[in-house]
């Protein structure tokens, strides 16, 4: 059974993921720009963690030096207790853009994770097809991406992110992109692929309703430069059902961090 | 499947299954027109000018050597055919081995300039100068250098074609969405693997586009080639008709020209279509 419960051991026993003192700074023509400073976190095996945090604060950078994508300029992340100094083969990663590949059908594009990872061909083949049928994506499998919607199109790049059963998934402001009844029906579909397979998972939003209702907990980050404004643990019972976005509890979640926004000046009620 | 009347409906009321077929058909139908009009107008336009041509030299009795009328260019085409097909195929082996000089040199090429940036900025300042320099003023050096051989004309017609190939090689390996660098890199991808699955493909259409640039300038730098010195070929072919006032010949040649460079920019998209499957192309429509 999952708890909710951030307290970790000192030692971190238990975290899968661990950010410790991570700091960025870019280097830009109008001096250097602090993306993230001293960023400490860390996400047990199989937890949904949402970083939530206005445009700037740094949480792409997260993404990127979670997945070994980026160099931080200083502080560390590791994975079961290995420091993470190259990009991660052992993720599946979403980007906000589907990042699909033209020329590919979507099986084809699900198999490109399949081909990298050397995986039985015959195997892969059958197991993308149960990935775009699991996200209703049966009879499309030979459609070329540009004869898919934006939804279609990123439920692909989910798939391509699944095949391999990573153990972590790290979701870069996924459905940023998409209309909002695509994106309850994709937040439903990535609650029930979490809920059969656990795996941790690091998602960037900036939609609050979004990062309640699929975390267990939610970091809430600062503007610019990001620092760790408040963890909260989300208490909600699973699955969670979009009814229960009507909840005292889930609107009073929501409430906290509106409320941690409208302090920071993120937002601002006349 | 009850279907109940609808006041409205001005004809007798459709199933939707109906109303589908019959929007279907409509549709078939339009694009068929469309189809149709898309070769017939620009047809039209084409027989109506030939037509104002052939009776516009003939009521005002323009001299044959100075304007002949369409009539008496396809006789001397006719007249000369094997004389153009000599000629013709010369131009074309000239055309082809500059244009595959142009690929196998500039493909390389743009590869170490996306490789390389020390490369790339050493070299580049000086291709791109190059091309600014007029080959034509170049071609009567080559006749010095190479003779009046096949060679010299082979290479005036690299050094016109090859640039568009190194320069939209170049460009289309090194313009790629980020991400999908970053995707290959966290799937696992090698350099390699990287460039053969993810930049090359979609370097792909740049690169066509650039090959299709360069199969023009082609035919080009042959004729020019021909023209400063040759004893073959179509450029050839014309400085004999206009050195002897055959101006039916001249346009006749100019016919062949045509021909064969349509021919081959059409056998460029040819294998621009088996090298990027339909849908990239396609794609370019939108959804349907």
């Amino acid at each position: 059974m999952l708890t909710t419960s951030s307290s970790l051991g000192a030692d971190g026993e238990g975290a899968y993921l661990r950010v410790q003192g991570l700091s960025k700074v870019y280097a830009t023509h109008d001096g250097p720009v602090r993306a993230l400073e001293q960023v400490s976190v860390e996400a047990r095996r199989g937890e949904f963690l949402s970083v939530l945090g206005p445009s700037g604060c740094g949480k792409s950078t997260l993404i990127m030096i979670a997945a070994g994508l980026l160099r931080p300029s200083s502080g560390t992340v590791s994975i079961d207790g290995a420091l993470v100094t190259r990009p991660r083969t052992d993720i599946g990663i979403v980007f906000q853009s589907p990042v699909l590949l033209e020329w590919r059908t979507a099986l084809g594009n699900v198999m490109l994770q399949a081909e990298a990872k050397k995986l039985e061909r015959t195997a892969a083949r059958r197991r993308a097809r149960e990935l775009l049928g699991a996200v209703g994506l049966s009879g499309f499998e030979d459609k070329y991406p540009h004869e898919l919607s934006g939804g279609m199109r990123q439920r692909v790049s989910l798939c391509r992110a699944l095949i391999h059963n990573p153990n972590q998934l790290l979701m870069d402001e996924p459905f940023g992109a998409l209309d909002a009844l695509t994106r309850d029906q994709l937040v439903l579909d990535l609650q029930q692929i979490w809920n059969e397979r656990r795996m941790t998972v690091l998602f960037v939003t900036h939609s609050v309703p979004e990062a309640v209702f699929l975390s267990d907990r939610v970091m809430v980050m600062t503007p610019r430069p990001g620092r760790v404004d408040r963890m909260i643990d989300i208490e909600l019972p699973r699955p969670r059902t979009l009814a229960m976005r009507e909840t005292p509890e889930f609107a009073s979640y929501v409430r906290e961090i509106l409320d941690l926004f409208l302090a920071r000046g993120i937002l601002r009620e006349y | 499947m009850a279907e109940t009347e609808n006041p409205f409906a001005q004809s007798p009321a459709l199933s939707i299954a109906e109303l589908e077929a019959r929007m279907e058909g409509s549709r078939a139908q339009r694009e068929r027109h469309a189809r149709l009009r898309n070769i017939l107008y620009p047809f039209a336009v084409v027989i109506g000018l030939l037509v104002v041509w052939e009776v516009g030299t003939r009521v005002l009795g323009v001299p044959l050597f100075l304007l002949p009328p369409p009539s008496a260019i396809a006789v001397s085409f006719i007249a000369n055919s094997s004389l153009l097909l000599f000629h013709g195929w010369i131009t074309t082996a000239e055309i082809l081995l500059g244009f595959a000089l142009s690929i196998v040199i500039g493909i390389p090429l743009a590869l170490a300039i996306f490789l390389w940036p020390a490369f790339s900025r050493s070299i580049l300042p000086l291709l791109v100068s190059s091309q600014a320099m007029p080959k034509v003023a170049v071609a009567p050096l080559f006749l010095v250098w190479f003779g009046f051989g096949l060679l010299p004309k082979v290479l005036i017609a690299f050094l016109i074609a090859f640039f568009p190939v190194v320069i939209n090689t170049a460009v289309g390996l090194a313009s790629i969405e980020p991400e999908k660098i970053y995707l290959a890199r966290s799937m696992g991808f090698g350099a390699t693997a990287t460039f053969f699955k993810i930049r090359l493909p979609n370097a792909l259409p740049a690169i066509f586009g650039g090959l299709k640039i360069s199969i023009t300038l082609a035919v080009v730098g042959a004729v020019v080639g021909e023209f400063v010195g040759g004893d073959a070929g179509l450029g050839y072919l014309l400085m004999v008709a206009n050195g002897s006032m055959d101006t039916q010949l001249l346009f006749a040649g100019i016919v062949a020209l045509t021909v064969l460079g349509v021919a081959l920019f059409l056998l460029i998209e040819f294998a621009e279509r088996l090298a990027i499957p339909r849908h990239i192309i396609a794609g370019n429509k939108g959804n349907p």
